[in-house]
C-alpha cells in the first residue's frame, strides 16, 4: 500500500512493500472474517418476542472448540507473520551487503549535515564533500552510512526508501541502503526533537553514475561545501516557521 | 465521614488482615520503583569500570555504622511488635519510639558523611556515580523519614492501647526500609 | 467469612446525619462520591483533550489560516498542544475515568460491601490526582508555555531547556506525571486489598464480575510497570532542574535508558486501560444478550496471560531507536504472541453473543461497537508488531491511527458503554434512549471518518509531530485526506454536546429508575437506584456466578447473584455458604 503514494526507491522498499501487503491478506482475511461472524450473529440472534435467549456456558470442550481452534489458528498465522518479518528485519537492519560507498549523516536541531566521502571514498580524508540539506547518493551502489546527532534523539528517514533509523546522540548508529531509481526525494525528521522539528526536511538526490562523478568533479572544484551547518536559533526558527506560514497563507 | 470503620475494612476473605495485606502491596510497589532505579545503576555501573574508583571515596564506616542502627533499630521494631501482640499498648509504643530514635541515628551519620563529602566537592552533578549515590541514598533517607513519621502516629494511639494492630504493620514497613539499604549499602559503598 | 463476622456486619451499619455539601461531595470518603469526583474530573479533561485537537488538527487541515476559538498556531504551540492532547488523554482522562471512576463506583457495589477497605486513602489518592491536574493544566500559561517534546517524553530534549525551550513546562509536567502515577498506585493498592479481602460472604474467585477482574489486574499490571517510570522520572527531574546526567551522553548518561524505562511502563498501560473497558463490554454483552458470558474462566485467563506478556514487548516501540538489532528480533515474536490472548479474548466476546436474545439499547450498541472497532486497531498493530514492517509505519499516521482505533473504543466507546449502562445506577434515572442514539451514530460514523483517511496518510508517508507539511513536496498530495479527517473531527464534536446534555439533563429530569431496571445479576443492582451511603440495606450474600441468565426452568431470564437458591429460606439468621479463604 504504500506503493500507491511513494516510489519504491531502493532495494529495502521493494521487501518491505511486500511484507506489509502479506500481513495485509492476512489479517485482513482474519478481520473480515470476524466481523462478518460479529455482525451476523447480531442479526441473527435479534431479540424476537417469545424466543428465549439459550443457555451456553461455553465450559463444555464441544462448545470451546468454536473459540479454539480459531484461536489455534491465529497462533499458526503469526509464526507465518513473524518468518516473514524476521526475515525482512534481518536483510535490511541486521546483515548489510558489502557497503561501496560512505557517507556520514550529522542531525542537528534542526538540521541535517551530509559529509560524503568524496572521491577517495575515505571518510576524513580531505576530499571529504559536506553539504548541509543535500545528500547526493548514486543510483545502484550500496551506501553504508553513519549517523550521530549533535544534540537530542532525531531520526533520519528516507519514506521513498522505506528507510528509517534514529540519530541518538553520543552514539555512531550504521546502516545502509541502495537506491534503485533516480530522482530527488525526501528525507524527514521523524522524531520529535523540539520546535523545528517540523522544519527539519532534506532531499536526498539520486544520480546516474556520470552525474554523480560530475557532481563530485564540480565541488571538489570549489573545495568543500560549508563545514558546519548553520546553527539556527529558537528566534531564527520561529521566523522561518512564520515566514512558511505567510507564503502558504498569500498561496491560498 | 462515619465514626467507625466501613464492613469493607473488616472484613478478611484471605484470612489476611487487611492492613498487612494492603501493606505488602505497598512494599511490591516501592520494590519495583527501587528496582528500576538500582537497576539502571547496576547497568551503568558494568559499562563503566571507572566508577570502582568514586565508590573508592565513600565512607565504608559510614555505610557500615548505619547499617548496624538500621538493624538494631528493626530489633527494636520486632519488640514494639511482640509487645502490641501481648496487648502491652505503652511498651509498644516505647519500643516504635526507639525505632525512632534509631532512624534519627541513621539520618545524623548520614548528614555527617554527606556534608563531608559535598565538602571535598563530591556533588549529585560531580559525575554520573555520585548522581546515582544521592538519589538513590536520598530516596531511601526520605522513606525512612516517612517510616519515622508513621511510627510516631501508630506509637501516639499505641500508648492509649489503641490501633495496635498497626504496630505491626509499620514495623514490616521499617523492615522493607531496612531491606533497601541492605541492598544499597554493598551497591554504593562495597563494590569497588 | 466466620458466623461471627456476619453477625458483627449485622449490626454494623451506622447512622449518618446530613453532612453537607462540603463534606458530602468535597470530603467525602464515600466511594461513590470519590468514583463521580474522578468521572467529572476526567470529563472536564476529555474537554480540554478534545479542545487541544480541535486546534491542531484545524492546523494541520488549513495550515497557517486563524484557528476560530484560538488564534495561529506555530510550531511551539503546536508541539505544546500534541502534547498535552496525548497526555491528558491518557494520563487525565482514560485512566481516570476507566480505572478510577469505573473502580470506585463498581467495585463495592459489585463485591457486595458498603465501601472500599480505605477511604480515606481513596479520598488522598483523589486529592492527589485533583492536584496533578491542576498543575498539568497550569502548564499552559507559565513562561515558555506547555510542555512540547511528545508524550513520550525523550530526553536529551526533555532534559534540557536549552533543548526544548519550555523551562517551566517540561518539569512541571512530569512533577504532575509522577503525582498522576502516586495517585494511582494509591488507588490500586485499595482496589486489589478490597477485592482480594472484601468480597461478599459466598462470593468465590470465578463468582467475581469480569469488569471487577479487569480493573483490578489493570492496577496489578500499572503497579508491576510503573515503577522503574517512577524512578526514570526522578531522574530526569534531576535532570532538569539540577543539572545531573542521567540521560546526557555527555556526562556518561544514557538518552536510551529513558526509553526502555518509558516503554517498560508505556506498552502495559495501554493494556491498562484496554482490560478495564472490555470488562465493562462484558458486563453489557450479557446483560443485553440475556447470555452467560461464553467460558467466564477463559477471559481471565487470557486477561492474565495479556497482562503477563505486556511486560515482555516493550521495545516495539524501538525497533529502529538504535537499540541492538537483534533485540529487536527478540520482541518481534513477544509482540505477536501478545495477539494470540488477545484474539482469543475478541472471539469469545463474540461467541457470547451466540443463541441469544440481542437487545440494541444504547449500552450494548456501544459495546458492540467497542468490539468491533478495536478489533481494527488491534489487527494493524500486527503491522508494527512485524519489525520489517514497522521500518517503514514507525512515527507516521498509521501508527496513530492503530492506537486511535485502540485509544478511542476504549476511552470513549467503552467509557459510553458504560455510562449509560450504570447511569440509572448512578443517578436513579434513566437517559434518553433516543437523544442515546443519535449521539452512538453521530460519534461512531466520525470516528471512523477520522481515522481511516488517516490510515492512508500513514501509509503514504505522513509522519508524526509536523505542524506544517509544506516542507515535504513528496507529501503535498495528502492534504485532502487530512481535510477530511478535520471535517469528521468538527462532525464528532457536534454531537458530543448531545450527550452532555442528555447526561445533564437526564441526571434531574429522565425518567425514574427501578433497582434492577436492567434485569441484571450482578450485585450493585440489589442496592437502591442511587445506592445510600453504606450502599446495601441488607448486606449480601453471594448464591451464584454474575453471568446466570436465561437459566434452562426458570420462568425468569435471569436470576441475581444475592438470590437464595429456590431451596433455601430467607428469614432467620442467613447462614452464608463458607467462602474458603484464599481459593
Ligand atoms: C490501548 C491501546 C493499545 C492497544 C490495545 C494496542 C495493541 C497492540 N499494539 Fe499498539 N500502540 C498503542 C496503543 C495500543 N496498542 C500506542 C499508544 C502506541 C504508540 C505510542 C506512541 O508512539 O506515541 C502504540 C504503538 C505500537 C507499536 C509501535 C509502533 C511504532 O511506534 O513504531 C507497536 C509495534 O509493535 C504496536 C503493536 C501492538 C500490538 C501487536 C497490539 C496487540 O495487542 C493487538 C492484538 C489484537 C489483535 C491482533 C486483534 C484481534 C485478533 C484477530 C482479529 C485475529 C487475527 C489476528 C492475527 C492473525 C494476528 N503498537
Ligand atoms: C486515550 C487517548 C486518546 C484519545 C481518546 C485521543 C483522541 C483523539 N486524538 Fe489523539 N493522541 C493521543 C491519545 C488520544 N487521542 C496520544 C497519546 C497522542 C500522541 C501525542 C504525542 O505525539 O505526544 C495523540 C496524538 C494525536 C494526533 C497527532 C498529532 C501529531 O502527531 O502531530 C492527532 C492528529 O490528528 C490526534 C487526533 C485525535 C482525535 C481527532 C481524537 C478524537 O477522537 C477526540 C474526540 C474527543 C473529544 C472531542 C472530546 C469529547 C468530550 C466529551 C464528549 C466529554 C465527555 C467525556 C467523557 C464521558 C469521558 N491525536
Ligand atoms: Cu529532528 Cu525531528
Ligand atoms: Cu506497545
Amino acid at each position: 500500500m504504500p506503493s500507491w503514494f511513494m516510489p519504491q526507491a531502493s532495494t529495502s522498499a521493494v521487501e518491505i512493500d511486500n511484507l506489509i501487503l502479506m500481513i495485509t491478506v492476512i489479517v485482513g482475511v482474519w478481520f473480515v472474517a470476524a466481523e462478518l461472524v460479529f455482525f451476523w450473529l447480531i442479526w441473527k440472534f435479534r431479540a424476537r418476542d417469545g424466543v428465549r435467549a439459550q443457555y451456553v456456558a461455553g465450559e463444555a470442550k464441544s462448545e470451546k472448540k468454536w473459540v479454539s481452534y480459531p484461536h489455534y489458528a491465529v497462533l499458526v498465522f503469526d509464526i507465518l507473520i513473524l518468518i516473514f518479518a524476521l526475515r525482512v528485519w534481518n536483510n535490511i537492519k541486521i546483515s548489510a551487503p558489502p557497503g561501496e560507498e560512505r557517507v556520514r549523516i550529522i542531525a542537528q536541531q534542526w538540521a541535517w549535515t551530509f559529509q560524503h566521502a568524496g572521491p577517495d571514498n575515505i571518510l576524513d580524508t580531505a576530499d571529504d564533500i559536506r553539504t548541509v540539506e543535500d545528500m547526493y547518493v548514486q543510483v545502484n551502489r550500496t551506501y553504508h552510512f553513519e549517523l550521530h546527532s549533535k544534540d537530542v534523539v532525531h531520526s533520519f528517514s528516507v519514506p521513498a526508501f522505506r528507510l528509517k533509523q534514529d540519530a541518538v546522540p553520543g552514539r555512531a548508529i550504521n546502516g545502509w541502503f541502495t537506491a534503485t531509481q533516480t530522482g530527488t526525494f525526501d528525507v524527514q525528521c521523524a522524531e520529535i526533537c523540539g520546535i523545528g522539528h517540523g522544519l527539519m526536511p532534506a532531499h536526498l538526490h539520486v544520480r546516474t553514475a556520470a552525474e554523480h562523478q560530475a557532481w563530485m568533479a564540480e565541488v571538489a572544484g570549489t573545495g568543500a561545501a560549508p563545514a558546519e551547518a548553520a546553527d539556527m536559533g529558537t528566534g531564527e526558527v520561529l521566523a522561518h516557521a512564520d515566514t512558511a506560514r505567510v507564503q502558504m497563507g498569500a498561496m491560498q | 465521614m462515619s465514626s467507625s470503620k466501613p464492613i469493607a475494612t473488616t472484613r478478611s476473605v484471605m484470612n489476611l488482615p487487611t492492613g498487612r495485606l494492603a501493606l505488602w502491596w505497598v512494599i511490591a510497589s516501592e520494590i519495583v520503583i527501587f528496582g528500576g532505579l538500582l537497576g539502571s545503576y547496576i547497568m551503568f555501573r558494568l559499562s563503566h569500570d571507572a566508577w570502582a574508583e568514586q565508590a573508592a571515596i565513600t565512607s565504608t564506616l559510614a555505610g557500615a555504622t548505619n547499617t548496624f542502627i538500621l538493624l538494631t533499630s528493626s530489633l527494636s521494631a520486632v519488640l514494639a511488635h511482640q509487645a502490641a501482640e501481648r496487648g502491652d499498648g505503652p511498651r509498644a509504643a516505647k519500643m516504635l519510639r526507639l525505632t525512632v530514635l534509631g532512624g534519627l541515628g541513621f539520618l545524623i551519620v548520614k548528614s555527617i558523611e554527606w556534608t563531608g563529602e559535598i565538602q571535598h566537592g563530591y556533588t549529585i552533578t560531580s559525575n554520573l556515580f555520585w548522581s546515582f549515590y544521592y538519589t538513590a541514598a536520598g530516596l531511601h533517607g526520605l522513606h525512612v523519614i516517612a517510616g519515622m513519621i508513621c511510627m510516631l502516629i501508630v506509637a501516639r494511639a499505641a500508648a492509649r492501647n489503641q490501633e495496635l494492630q498497626r504496630v505491626e504493620i509499620v514495623g514490616l514497613y521499617w523492615h522493607f526500609v531496612d531491606v533497601v539499604w541492605i541492598f544499597l549499602f554493598p551497591l554504593l559503598y562495597i563494590a569497588k | 467469612m466466620s458466623a461471627h463476622a456476619i453477625a458483627h456486619e449485622a449490626h454494623g451499619h451506622h447512622e449518618h446525619a446530613d453532612p453537607g455539601f462540603f463534606r458530602k461531595y468535597l470530603w467525602s470518603t464515600d466511594h461513590k462520591v470519590i468514583g463521580m469526583q474522578y468521572l467529572f474530573t476526567g470529563m472536564f479533561m476529555a474537554i480540554i483533550g478534545g479542545f487541544t485537537v480541535y486546534v491542531f488538527r484545524m492546523q494541520l487541515a488549513f495550515p497557517g489560516e486563524s484557528v476560530p476559538g484560538y488564534g495561529y498556531v506555530n510550531a511551539t504551540a503546536y508541539n505544546s498542544l500534541i502534547t498535552m492532547h496525548g497526555s491528558i488523554m491518557v494520563f487525565w482522562v482514560a485512566m481516570p475515568v476507566l480505572i478510577a471512576s469505573f473502580g470506585n463506583f463498581l467495585i463495592p457495589l459489585m463485591l457486595g460491601c458498603d465501601d472500599m477497605a480505605f477511604p480515606k486513602l481513596n479520598r488522598l489518592s483523589y486529592q492527589i490526582f485533583l492536584l496533578s491536574a491542576l498543575v498539568v493544566l497550569s502548564t499552559f500559561f507559565v513562561p515558555g508555555g506547555a510542555f512540547g517534546g511528545a508524550w513520550t517524553s525523550y530526553p536529551p530534549l526533555s532534559a534540557s531547556a536549552a533543548y526544548n525551550a519550555t523551562p517551566w513546562g517540561a518539569p512541571m509536567w512530569l512533577i504532575a506525571v509522577i503525582l498522576e502515577f502516586v495517585a494511582f498506585l494509591l488507588g490500586g493498592i485499595n482496589f486489589v486489598t478490597t477485592a482480594m479481602n472484601s468480597r461478599a460472604p459466598g462470593m468465590k474467585m470465578f463468582d467475581v464480575p469480569i469488569v471487577v477482574w479487569m480493573i483490578v489486574l489493570a492496577s496489578l499490571v500499572f503497579m508491576g510497570s510503573v515503577g522503574p517510570l517512577v524512578a526514570g522520572a526522578i531522574m530526569l527531574l534531576f535532570d532538569q532542574l539540577i543539572g545531573t546526567g542521567f540521560f546526557n551522553p555527555n556526562t556518561g548518561g544514557d538518552p536510551i535508558l529513558w526509553q526502555h524505562l518509558f516503554w517498560f511502563f508505556g506498552h502495559p498501560e495501554v493494556y491498562v486501560v484496554l482490560l478495564p473497558a472490555v470488562g465493562i463490554v462484558a458486563e453489557v454483552m450479557t446483560v443485553f444478550s440475556r447470555k452467560k458470558l461464553f467460558a467466564y474462566r477463559t477471559v481471565v485467563y487470557t486477561a492474565l496471560a495479556t497482562s503477563v506478556i505486556s511486560f515482555f514487548v516493550w521495545a516495539h516501540h524501538q525497533f529502529i531507536a538504535g537499540i541492538d538489532p537483534r533485540m529487536a528480533g527478540i520482541f518481534t515474536v513477544t509482540t505477536l504472541i501478545i495477539s494470540v490472548p488477545i484474539a482469543e479474548m475478541m472471539f469469545v466476546y463474540i461467541a457470547t453473543m451466540y443463541g441469544g436474545s440481542i437487545r440494541l439499547a444504547t449500552p450494548m450498541l456501544w459495546a458492540l461497537a467497542f468490539i468491533a472497532e478495536f478489533l481494527i486497531g488491534g489487527v494493524t498493530g500486527i503491522f508494527l508488531g512485524a519489525s520489517g514492517a514497522d521500518v517503514y509505519f514507525h512515527d507516521t499516521y498509521f501508527v496513530l491511527a492503530h492506537f486511535h482505533y485502540t485509544f478511542f473504543p476504549i476511552a470513549f466507546i467503552g467509557t459510553f458503554a458504560g455510562l449509560t449502562y450504570w447511569f440509572p445506577k448512578m443517578f436513579g434515572r434513566h437517559m434518553n434512549e433516543t437523544l442515546g442514539k443519535i449521539h452512538f451514530w453521530g460519534t461512531v460514523v466520525a470516528f471512523n471518518a477520522i481515522f481511516i483517511p488517516l490510515f492512508l496518510a500513514g501509509a503514504g508517508g505522513d509522519h508524526r509531530r509536523i505542524f506544517d507539511y509544506s516542507a515535504f513536496p513528496e507529501l503535498a498530495s495528502l492534504q485532502p485526506l487530512r481535510q477530511i479527517a478535520t471535517i469528521a473531527l468538527l462532525v464528532l464534536i457536534a454531537f458530543q454536546p448531545v450527550f452532555l446534555f442528555n447526561f445533564f439533563y437526564s441526571m434531574f429530569r429522565g425518567k425514574r429508575a427501578t433497582a434492577n431496571p436492567w434485569h441484571a445479576n450482578t450485585l450493585e443492582w440489589a442496592a437502591p437506584s442511587p445506592p445510600p451511603h453504606g450502599n446495601f440495606p441488607e448486606m449480601p450474600v453471594v448464591y451464584r456466578g454474575p453471568y446466570e441468565y436465561s437459566v434452562e426452568g426458570r420462568e425468569d431470564d435471569y436470576w441475581p447473584q444475592h438470590v437464595p437458591p429456590d431451596d433455601v429460606t430467607v428469614d432467620g439468621p442467613v447462614e452464608a455458604p463458607v467462602a474458603a479463604g484464599g481459593h
